[in-house]
Parts: structure tokens; C-alpha cells; sequence
């Protein structure tokens, strides 16, 4: 298969991801977005990676694995911590701070 | 052009994500009645949800084993080069898992292993 | 039995300051769970000590050029001067934080020792030469951040503010991503001078053009700049203080020391089409952020579109390109982190019938009661305007200047412009601070001997960069001359 299709499947992850981080209003359904973005640069990376010969890419994609499942325990706790305190976590909800 | 395929998806992705985003505002009529509002539309108002909420302990502890699991990503190629890393391999994995021995410690220490 | 690799070459003095500041980190975990448990008041103290060791070892550094770990970290003039700025911010705040934390109730050993984890981020970034770097040390920062933004457990609007802060981070950081990938796709390398030089030998690729794109999304994020400010506002009013003002200073500074390095070593052949962008993004920021603080009646509010409007003066730096423009950079980060680390700690110490004071009211007639404090805080007004002496003044004069050398006018004129506008609603707080009289219970101002240690530490900055800015200005200068070569 060609770089390009690699290329493409990752950009519509993207996309797709992007789409639900713009119309979800849950904390949680936001979060699996991003994590949709993410994990479309995953893909870019080892295709680069495979095609250019270099491992560098390879290398950079278990990084950003890592730090994206930092990423979601840091997300998952902070929804927890309000959903303590408030008993919701749909992003609309969050209103006290105008903006 | 590899990459004309992937300019593509963005700009097609665009224009729906905002189609299907702004269309419904222009069109839908708007009429909520008591019964659209609520959040089941059929038979009685619901007390609960059928299997209880999971306790928040469960989401703790899943947390904390989620960020100890994916340490193996970096302990998985080490394992594979054991051999050819010598000792210098074996000291920085020292290094490594006594670090995030460091962050269990500190789990443990502060109770969140505790299941009451 | 394949041969073993031979062990790389492993130089720790690079890491130095970086290490020492983790290392006091690791420290203040441990000892948050060991006894005594009760007591925390000494865990301020290890991490002041952290900073300091840090701050040692930066001097300690200081004229050697190292590079290490395969070029991933680089320890030159930059990355030490960098470093300098967000150890300073660093310590302020944890002098700030120290009676702060106490008063509001949540002292505890994880504040600060998230403070020290993204300290470490901070000085990281500034030190990246290789976009993993970067990366790695741009979320190692952020995650620390969101935390801390939340840390106000039971207060509803500092959750709240974390999660805004998260999702919008973490949304900004896939762009950043993905911007990353693209730059590695087109030149085959992550390295920054290794995707200079890749880039110099072929064409515009457009796959560079788009991944450029896509990382100033995630640097404006960090940065704050408009269109990717709207969280600012909320972070800022809904974080503690304490930690408002490491969030406006020091992430701000280590977004700027990727940023400028990416930008001016790795993307140099790009220079023209970045600069054009940066001149509309620094025109849109400077001008919305100043528009948009005047209608503000909260004061961490106007700080934080106030720090906006800053942004948009730095970035104008970055257009002017060459050498005096981002030194003129630097210089102003120097300035503008004194001024409002200042200005935030001096509005922890403030408080009006059991809650914080943040609203802009509840000045009036601070002058009357503790004219010291409102002093300083008109001191620290009157330097983000940029009143000579102070060294608001000095920083936009060399940014102007620079800006104006470099054959910008046009874009200089609406700095001139925003900065006349600007100073109206600083003098609106300063007017209500010795001209009203309070409405109701007045402001009580909580001693603090380390506050005010810290405040002291402050003044003493903008006074001296404003009084004698000449040797300040050569360090810039000296400090951008590794991305130069």
C-alpha cells in the first residue's frame, strides 16, 4: 500500500476525532476524541517510519502512547474529582466561570 | 503528491463536521414539549439505572493500574535486547522501575490501595 | 549470542539543573507520606531549596555549550538563560504559596512537588533539541498544570477550571502532535538542526507548510494567543492564585523557548511564511487581548487578557526575526515574568470577608489601610503599562525598536496604540485603589513573611532592569546567539 493511504486513513481518525471533541457535551466523550487525534498521529508516525527506514518515528510513537494514557489518567481523575463535588460531568453543565 | 489524499479528507471532514453542525440550527423547527424533554421516552420515569453506579473506588484502582501497565511498553523492547544491552541495559531498567517504584510507594503510602 | 552494544555515552551534567529540580521533587513525594504526616509547613522549604540548588547549578553552567543524548538536549546560553527565568518565577511562587496554601486550607506535600514536576517541564522545553523533547517536556509541564489548576478540591470553579484547562490542553497538544509527525514525514528526522538541514536542500513542501500550521496551533494554545486564548480567562480566575501566576509566567516563558528555538533554528527556511502569520496572529492578540480587559471587573480576569495582550508584544519579537528581535524577546519575558508574579502574589495576600479579593471593588482603599502593598501593586501596574523607570518600559522599548528596525512600522503603530489603551484600565485599578472608598468590609491583607520576602525579591527585578537595563539586554542577546549560528 502506498504512503499516501496510510496518510489518509490517519487523517480521517483525525478528523473523526475532531468531530467529537466539537459536538460531544460529556467530559468522558470529549476525552475519547482526543485520544482519537492521538492516536491518528500514531499512525502517521509508524507509516513514516516504515517508509523512510528510520526508527526514530517508531520510537517517538511508544513515547506518545505513554504519555497519552498519562494524559487519560490525569483526565479520568479530574472528572472524577468534580463529579464528587457536582454530580456531573457534561461540559455544559460547567458554567460558573464565564467564557 | 502523497499527500493530496490527506489535504482532501481534511477539507471534506471540514465541510461536513460543519454542515452537519450548522444545518440542523437552520432547519430543524424547535418545539420541545415536557414529553421530549424528558430523557426516556417511554413507560415510567426511570429511579435508576438497572445495574446501580460502580463505586468511584473502581475508577481509582483503574487508574492506577493503567499507568503502572503501560510501563511494560518500555520494559517489552528492553526484554527483547536483553542480552545485547550487557549490564548498562540492566542498570537503566534499575533505573527506570526504581523510579516508578518511587511513584508506588507513594500510591501506597497515601491509601490508595486500600479498598475501604 | 549476538555482541553486546556498546553502552552510549551518558553526560548527566546536561541535565543538571533539570535533575536537581526533579530530584527535589521525588524528595518532597517522599517525605509528604513519611511522619511527620501532620505537619507540612517544612515541605515549602525542601522545594524552595530544590530551586535554589537549580538556580546554583545554572550559574555553575553558565558559558559552556554542551549537547547531549544523541543531540536530544541541549544546554547552551538559551536553554540557561531560560532556565534562570523559570527557576526565579519558580521560587517566588513557592514563597508565595507557603502562607497562601495555609490560609485557604490545602497545604500539602503533592502542591508542591507538582510544582517542582513542571518546573522540570519548563526548563525541559527550553532545553529540547529534538521535537520528542519538546513534546515529552511540553506534557510533562501541562499535566503537572492541570492538576495543579484543580487543586482546590471543594471549590467548584477550581475544578472546573481544570477540566477547561485539560480538554482544551490536551486538544491543543494533538494539534501540536500532528504538526510534529508531519515535520518528521517531510524532512525524515526529528532533530531540530537535522530538519533544518533537510529542508534546505528540497522545495517548499507543502507537508511542511501544513505541519508548521498545525504546531503554532498547539505553541498559540500554550502561549495564549488569540484565536487560542479562550481558556485563559477561566484558568486564570478559577485556579488558585499561586498557581495563576506559575500558569501566566513560567508556561508561558518555556512555550516561548520552544517555540522561538522550533521556529528560528528548525523552520528557518520557513521564515517568511511563519513570519507573515505571526505578524496577524501578535496584531489580533495584542488588540483583543487589551479591547476585551477593559470590561473587566474581576482582577485576575484583567490579568489574564492583559497577559494576552502581552503575548501579542512578544510575538511582534518574533516577526522582527534576526538577532535583536528575539533577544528583544527574552528580555521582555525577563520583564514581564517579575511584574506578574508580582502582581498575582500581591493579590493572594489579599482577602475580603473570608474569601479572596479578586474583584477590582474590593481595592478601594487599599492605599489608605496597607499603603506598602498597594504600593508594590501599583509599582507592578505601572511597569505592564510601561512607565519609565520600570522595566515595562524598557522591555517594549527594545521591542518596539526592534520591530521598527526591522522595517515593521505599521505593525509597531497598533502596538503603540494597544499599549495607550491599555494603560487605562491598569489606572482604573490603581485609581480605585487610592481614590475610593470601600463599599462595605474593607480589604485585610495577610501578613506573610516569606510573601513578603517575595514581593521585596520582585520590586527590587523591575526596578533594576528599569534603572540599569544595559547588562540584562547583553545577556538576551548573548543568550539568542546559539539559535543564530
Amino acid at each position: 500500500m502506498p504512503l499516501g493511504a496510510y496518510l489518509t486513513l490517519a487523517a480521517l481518525v483525525f478528523a473523526i476525532g475532531l468531530f467529537g471533541v466539537l459536538t460531544r457535551r460529556n467530559a468522558v466523550g470529549i476525552l475519547l476524541g482526543i485520544e482519537l487525534m492521538l492516536n491518528a498521529v500514531n499512525i502517521n508516525l509508524v507509516a513514516f517510519a516504515r517508509f523512510s527506514g528510520d526508527l526514530g518515528g517508531i520510537l517517538f510513537t511508544l513515547f506518545t502512547i505513554a504519555i497519552t494514557v498519562a494524559e487519560v489518567a490525569v483526565g479520568l481523575a479530574i472528572v472524577i474529582v468534580i463529579f464528587r463535588v457536582r454530580r456531573t460531568v457534561e461540559a455544559d453543565h460547567l458554567d460558573l466561570l464565564r467564557g | 503528491m502523497t499527500y493530496a489524499p490527506m489535504l482532501m479528507v481534511f477539507a471534506f471532514a471540514a465541510l461536513v463536521a460543519g454542515a452537519l453542525l450548522f444545518l440542523p440550527k437552520l432547519a430543524a423547527p424547535r418545539r420541545l414539549t415536557p414529553v421530549k424533554a424528558e430523557p426516556f421516552e417511554c413507560g415510567k420515569d426511570p429511579m435508576e439505572i438497572s445495574e446501580g453506579r460502580f463505586a468511584i473506588k473502581f475508577s481509582t484502582v483503574a487508574i492506577f493500574f493503567i499507568l503502572i501497565d503501560i510501563e511494560l511498553l518500555f520494559v517489552w523492547p528492553w526484554a527483547m535486547l536483553y542480552r545485547r544491552l550487557g549490564w548498562f541495559g540492566f542498570a537503566e531498567m534499575l533505573v527506570f522501575l526504581g523510579i516508578l517504584m518511587l511513584g508506588f510507594f507513594y500510591i501506597w503510602r497515601k491509601g490508595g490501595l486500600e479498598w475501604e | 549470542m549476538s555482541p553486546v552494544v556498546p553502552p552510549p555515552a551518558v553526560a548527566l551534567g546536561v541535565l543538571l539543573p533539570v535533575l536537581v529540580v526533579l530530584a527535589a521533587a521525588a524528595v518532597v513525594l517522599v517525605l509528604d507520606v513519611l511522619p511527620p504526616r501532620d505537619s507540612k509547613a517544612h515541605l515549602g522549604g525542601v522545594a524552595l531549596a530544590g530551586i535554589i540548588g537549580a538556580l546554583l547549578a545554572i550559574v555553575m553552567r553558565w558559558g559552556t555549550d554542551a549537547r547531549a543524548f544523541r543531540d536530544m538536549v541541549l544546554l547552551d546560553t538559551y536553554a540557561l538563560y531560560f532556565d534562570l527565568v523559570i527557576c526565579y518565577a519558580a521560587a517566588l511562587i513557592v514563597m508565595f504559596s507557603m502562607d497562601y496554601l495555609g490560609r485557604t486550607g490545602s497545604e500539602s506535600g503533592e502542591y508542591y512537588s507538582l510544582l517542582l514536576f513542571s518546573t522540570a517541564g519548563m526548563m525541559l522545553m527550553a532545553s529540547a533539541g529534538d521535537l520528542i523533547v519538546v513534546f515529552l517536556a511540553l506534557e510533562l509541564m501541562s499535566l503537572s498544570l492541570y492538576v495543579l489548576a484543580g487543586f482546590f478540591k471543594q471549590r467548584l470553579t477550581s475544578g472546573e477550571a481544570s477540566m477547561k484547562y485539560f480538554l482544551l490542553g490536551a486538544f491543543a497538544s494533538s494539534f501540536l502532535l500532528y504538526g510534529i509527525a508531519l515535520i518528521y514525514g517531510a524532512t525524515g528526522s526529528t532533530n531540530l538542526d537535522r530538519i533544518a538541514a533537510a529542508a534546505a536542500t528540497r522545495n517548499a513542501e507543502p507537508m511542511v507548510l501544513i505541519g508548521l500550521a498545525m504546531m503554532l496551533v498547539g505553541f498559540g494554545f500554550k502561549i495564549s494567543s488569540v484565536p487560542f486564548h479562550m481558556w485563559a480567562p477561566d484558568v486564570y480566575e478559577g485556579a488558585p492564585t499561586s498557581v495563576t501566576a506559575f500558569i501566566a509566567t513560567g508556561s508561558k516563558a518555556a512555550a516561548f523557548a520552544a517555540m522561538i528555538r522550533v521556529l528560528v533554528v528548525a523552520l528557518r527556511g520557513a521564515q517568511p511564511d511563519w513570519s507573515a502569520l505571526l505578524w496577524a496572529l501578535a496584531a489580533l492578540t495584542m488588540t483583543v487581548g487589551n479591547v476585551v480587559a477593559l470590561a473587566q471587573s474581576n482582577l485576575k480576569r484583567l490579568l489574564a487578557y492583559s497577559s494576552i495582550a502581552h503575548v501579542g508584544y512578544m510575538l511582534m519579537g518574533l516577526v522582527a526575526g534576526g538577532g535583536p528581535g528575539p533577544g528583544a524577546v527574552l528580555f521582555y519575558l525577563l520583564a514581564y515574568t517579575f511584574t506578574t508574579v508580582g502582581a498575582f502574589g500581591a493579590i493572594a495576600l489579599c482577602a475580603r470577608a473570608g474569601e479572596e479579593a479578586v474583584e477590582v471593588s474590593d481595592y478601594a482603599g487599599l492605599a489608605r489601610r496597607h499603603p506598602v502593598l498597594a504600593a508594590t501593586l501599583a509599582l507592578f501596574f505601572l511597569s505592564l503599562i510601561g512607565i519609565p523607570p520600570l522595566a515595562g518600559f524598557v522591555a517594549k522599548f527594545y521591542l518596539f525598536g526592534a520591530a521598527v528596525r526591522a522595517g515593521y512600522i505599521w505593525l509597531t503603530v497598533i502596538a503603540v496604540l494597544n499599549s495607550a489603551v491599555a494603560a487605562y484600565y491598569y489606572l482604573r485599578v490603581i485609581v480605585y485603589m487610592y481614590m475610593r472608598e470601600p463599599d462595605g468590609e474593607p480589604v485585610a491583607v495577610a501578613p506573610s513573611l516569606a510573601g513578603g520576602l517575595a514581593l521585596t525579591l520582585a520590586v527590587a527585578g523591575i526596578v533594576i532592569l528599569g534603572l540599569m537595563p544595559a547588562p540584562f539586554a547583553d545577556l538576551a542577546q548573548v543568550a539568542v546567539a546559539p539559535l543564530l549560528r
